[in-house]
C-alpha cells in the first residue's frame, strides 16, 4: 500500500492555478523528489502535503486514511523549510526539542533525545549554543534534527540546501540520503536542481511550467525514457530532433530515415514527432559518411572539460550535441566535416 | 577604506543645527529645571537662587507617594492593555493583503491627528449618562436605564489606551511584518496549535519589540495630564496633574521641578529594570 496518495489535487490562489490535477502514489520508506522549474507548483504541492495549504479540490490519503482536512499540527510530519525557520530566540536544544515540549515530554527525556539527535546529525555538544552562532551547515543540521525529533511519519524538505555553497551542498546531499536510508523514513524533497534530484532520490516526480506532473519514475527511467519533450529537455541535455513518423519503427528527420526501436502507442504514420537522443549515446565519425541513422555536418564547437568532451555538430537546420569520454574522443577538430550516428535504441520518440 | 571626513565649515554646519536645536530646546530647559528644583521658594513672589533640599524633602508626603504609585500603576496597566491588544491586532494586520494593511495603518494614523483635548471630551461625552453609549444600549434593550461611566477609572484607562494604541501598533508593525512566515509554520508542523504558536514563536521572537512598545506606552501615559482631569475623578489624577497644579496654580516652581525630576528618576529606573528583565534570557550573540 502506498504511504501517501494524492488524488486529483488542485490548488488555486484566486485565479492562479498553482497545482493542477495531481495524481500520485508515493511508496513507503522511499526518498521522493518533486523536481521542476521555479513556479511549477512543487513547493505548493509539498505545503499541501504538510497541511500548510488546503487543496481547492482533491484528497490526500496517508496509509489509507483521509488527511485532507487534518490541520498541520496534527499530522506528525517533520518539515525543513527553505529559510530553515530556526527559532531565533531559542537555543539549539530548545529548537530541537520544541515538538517534544509541545507533546509534554518531560525535561530529562527531552535533553536525552536532543543529545541523540545532535549525534545523528553529527553536531554533538552544541546543545546550549544559540542558533545565531551557528554556521550555515550547522543550522541546516539543526533544522533537520528538529524535524526528526518526533520520528515523523513523513519527512518533508523544501529546497533546504539551496542556500549552501556547492561543496557543502554535495556533502549534505550525501549525508541526507544516508540518514534517510538508515532511518527508512518516507521523505519528500522539493528541488529545482535536477542533479540533486537524480543523485538523491528513489523516485522523481517531474513537474512542468503548466503546473502538472509530467512524469514519475526512478531517476534512470526518467533520464532514459522521458515521457515528453519537456522532461527530455529539462532533465539533462537532450538532442531534440523534429520529424515525421513514417512507418512502424522509422521516423524521417530532415530527409534522413531514422530507425527507432519503439514507437509509443497513440502515434500513427504521418504524425509529427520529436526524437530525443542523449548526447552520450551519439557517436561521431570523422568525415562525411551518410547512411541510415546518420547526420552529416560541420563541427562548430568542441568543449573539453577534462572528464568529458562535447562536440557540437552543425547540421544546417539543427544542431547535434555528442558527448564522449576523453578516451573515446573522435578524431575531429573545429571546422571539420563529421558524421553523427544515432543508435536506434537510444532514440526516444515523443508526441509533439 | 578610509572614512571620508567632512570638509569645510559647510559640512559641520549640518551637525551644528540639530545640536543647537537640541541644546536650546531640550538641554537648557532641563538644566534650568534641575537648578530650579534646588532653589528657594519665595511665597507671594517667585523663587530665589539657592541650594537647598527642602523641595525634595517636601515630597515625603502620603499624597505624593499615593499619586506616584497610582501614576506608575496606571502607566503599567495602560501599557499592558495596549500591548496585549496591539500585538494580536498588528499580527492580524500583517497577515492581510498589502492593500488592506495600508487602509488600517492610514486609519490608525488618522486617529493621531486628533488632539488630546478633543479625544478627552469626545469620550467624556460618549460615556456620559445624558448623551452617551448607554442610551444606545437602553434603546437596544441591553440595559434598563442610562448610566454615567465618566468620570471614572475605566473611562480614564480607555481614553489613555485610545491615545496610545496607534503608537503601539506603529512600534510593533515593522518587526511583525518582517517576521519570517515560515517561523509560525514551522511551529505548526512541529505540533503546536495556532494559539500556542502565537505565544511561543511570535511573542518569543518579538520580545524586544514588545518590551519597546510596553516602555513607550508606559512613558507616554506618565506624561498625560489632560485626560486624567477630563475622564478621571480627583483621586485618579496622576503626578503630571499634580505637577501642573504646583507649577501653575500654586506658583511653586521649585516644588514642581523637584516633583518632575524625582518622577523622571523613578520612571527611568523602572524603564531600565524592564529592559534588563526583557533581555535577561537573551544570549549574548545574535
Amino acid at each position: 500500500m502506498p504511504a501517501l496518495t494524492l488524488e486529483n489535487i488542485e490548488k488555486r490562489f484566486g485565479k492562479v492555478v498553482a497545482v493542477r490535477d495531481v495524481n500520485i502514489h508515493l511508496p513507503d520508506g522511499r526518498f521522493v523528489c518533486f523536481l521542476g522549474p521555479s513556479g511549477c507548483g512543487k513547493t505548493t504541492l509539498l505545503r499541501l502535503v504538510a497541511g500548510l495549504e488546503n487543496p481547492t479540490r482533491g484528497r490526500i490519503l496517508l496509509d489509507g486514511a483521509d488527511i485532507t482536512h487534518t490541520p498541520a499540527h496534527r499530522r506528525n510530519f517533520g518539515m525543513v523549510f527553505q529559510s530553515l525557520a530556526l527559532f531565533p530566540h531559542l537555543s539549539v536544544a530548545e529548537n530541537i526539542t520544541y515538538s517534544l515540549k509541545v507533546r509534554k515530554v518531560d525535561r530529562r527525556e527531552r535533553l536525552r533525545r536532543a543529545g541523540e539527535l545532535l549525534e545523528l546529525v553529527q553536531l554533538p555538544g552544541l546543545m546550549d549554543r544559540h542558533v545565531g552562532q551557528l554556521s550555515g551547515g550547522q543550522r541546516q543540521r539543526v533544522a533537520i534534527a528538529r524535524a526528526l525529533a518526533i520520528e515523523p511519519r513523513l519527512f518533508l524538505l523544501d529546497e533546504p540546501l539551496s542556500a549552501l555553497d556547492a561543496k557543502l551542498r554535495e556533502d549534505m546531499q550525501l549525508e541526507l540520503r544516508m540518514l534517510q536510508q538508515r532511518l527508512q523514513i518516507t521523505t519528500i524533497l522539493v528541488t529545482h536542481d535536477q542533479r540533486e534530484a537524480m543523485t538523491m532520490s528513489d523516485l522523481v516526480v517531474v513537474m512542468g511550467p503548466d503546473n502538472r506532473v509530467h512524469q514519475m519514475g526512478t531517476p534512470l527511467e526518467i533520464y532514459r525514457r522521458p515521457a515528453d519533450t519537456f522532461v527530455a529537455d529539462f532533465i539533462g541535455t537532450s538532442n531534440l530532433l523534429e520529424g515525421v513518423c513514417s512507418e512502424a519503427g522509422e521516423v524521417t528527420v530532415a530527409a534522413t530515415r531514422l530507425a527507432v526501436t519503439e514507437v509509443p502507442g497513440g502515434i500513427s504514420p504521418g504524425d509529427a514527432v520529436t526524437v530525443s537522443v542523449r548526447p552520450e549515446s551519439i557517436h561521431v565519425l570523422p568525415g562525411r559518411e551518410p547512411g541510415p541513422n546518420r547526420f552529416c555536418g560541420r563541427v562548430s564547437f568542441i568543449r573539453d572539460v577534462g572528464s568529458s568532451v562535447e562536440i557540437f555538430l552543425d547540421c544546417g537546420d539543427f544542431q547535434i550535441i555528442s558527448m564522449s569520454t576523453p578516451k573515446g574522443r573522435p578524431q575531429v577538430a573545429q571546422g571539420d566535416e563529421a558524421t553523427a550516428e544515432l543508435p536506434a535504441d537510444a532514440c526516444v520518440v515523443l508526441k509533439r | 577604506m578610509k572614512a571620508q571626513r567632512p570638509r569645510g565649515i559647510g559640512a559641520y554646519l549640518a551637525f551644528f543645527y540639530p545640536a543647537l536645536m537640541l541644546g536650546f530646546f531640550f538641554v537648557i530647559p532641563f538644566a534650568t529645571m534641575v537648578a530650579v528644583s534646588f532653589f528657594h521658594r519665595q511665597p507671594g513672589a517667585f523663587y530665589i537662587p539657592a541650594f537647598e533640599l527642602d523641595n525634595y524633602r517636601a515630597l515625603a508626603t502620603p499624597l505624593f507617594s499615593r499619586v506616584l504609585v497610582f501614576s506608575l500603576l496606571l502607566g503599567a496597566l495602560c501599557a499592558a492593555l495596549c500591548v496585549a491588544a496591539g500585538l494580536p491586532f498588528t499580527y492580524f494586520i500583517t497577515r492581510l493583503k498589502r492593500r488592506f494593511q495600508v487602509v488600517w495603518l492610514v486609519f490608525l494614523l488618522a486617529v493621531l491627528s486628533l488632539s488630546e483635548v478633543i479625544i478627552g471630551f469626545s469620550w467624556s461625552l460618549l460615556l456620559s449618562r445624558t448623551a452617551g453609549i448607554s442610551n444606545l444600549l437602553v434603546r437596544l434593550g441591553l440595559m434598563d436605564h442610562a448610566v454615567s461611566w465618566s468620570p471614572g477609572l475605566a473611562a480614564l484607562v480607555l481614553g489613555l489606551c485610545y491615545l496610545a494604541f496607534p503608537y503601539t501598533v506603529l512600534v510593533l508593525y515593522p518587526p511583525l511584518s518582517r517576521l519570517d512566515p515560515a517561523l509560525p509554520e514551522a511551529a505548526r508542523t512541529l505540533g503546536a496549535s495556532p494559539l500556542r504558536t502565537f505565544f511561543t514563536v511570535v511573542v518569543g521572537t518579538l520580545r524586544d519589540a514588545i518590551v519597546a512598545a510596553f516602555i513607550m506606552v508606559f512613558v507616554f501615559t506618565l506624561g498625560a495630564y489632560l485626560l486624567p482631569q477630563i475622564l478621571g475623578r480627583p483621586h485618579h489624577w496622576t503626578l503630571s496633574v499634580l505637577i501642573t497644579d504646583q507649577a501653575i496654580y500654586q506658583s511653586n516652581m521649585p516644588q514642581a521641578a523637584a516633583m518632575a525630576i524625582f518622577f523622571m528618576g523613578v520612571s527611568l529606573a523602572l524603564v531600565g529594570l524592564t529592559m534588563v528583565l526583557g533581555k535577561r534570557r537573551r544570549p549574548a550573540n545574535d
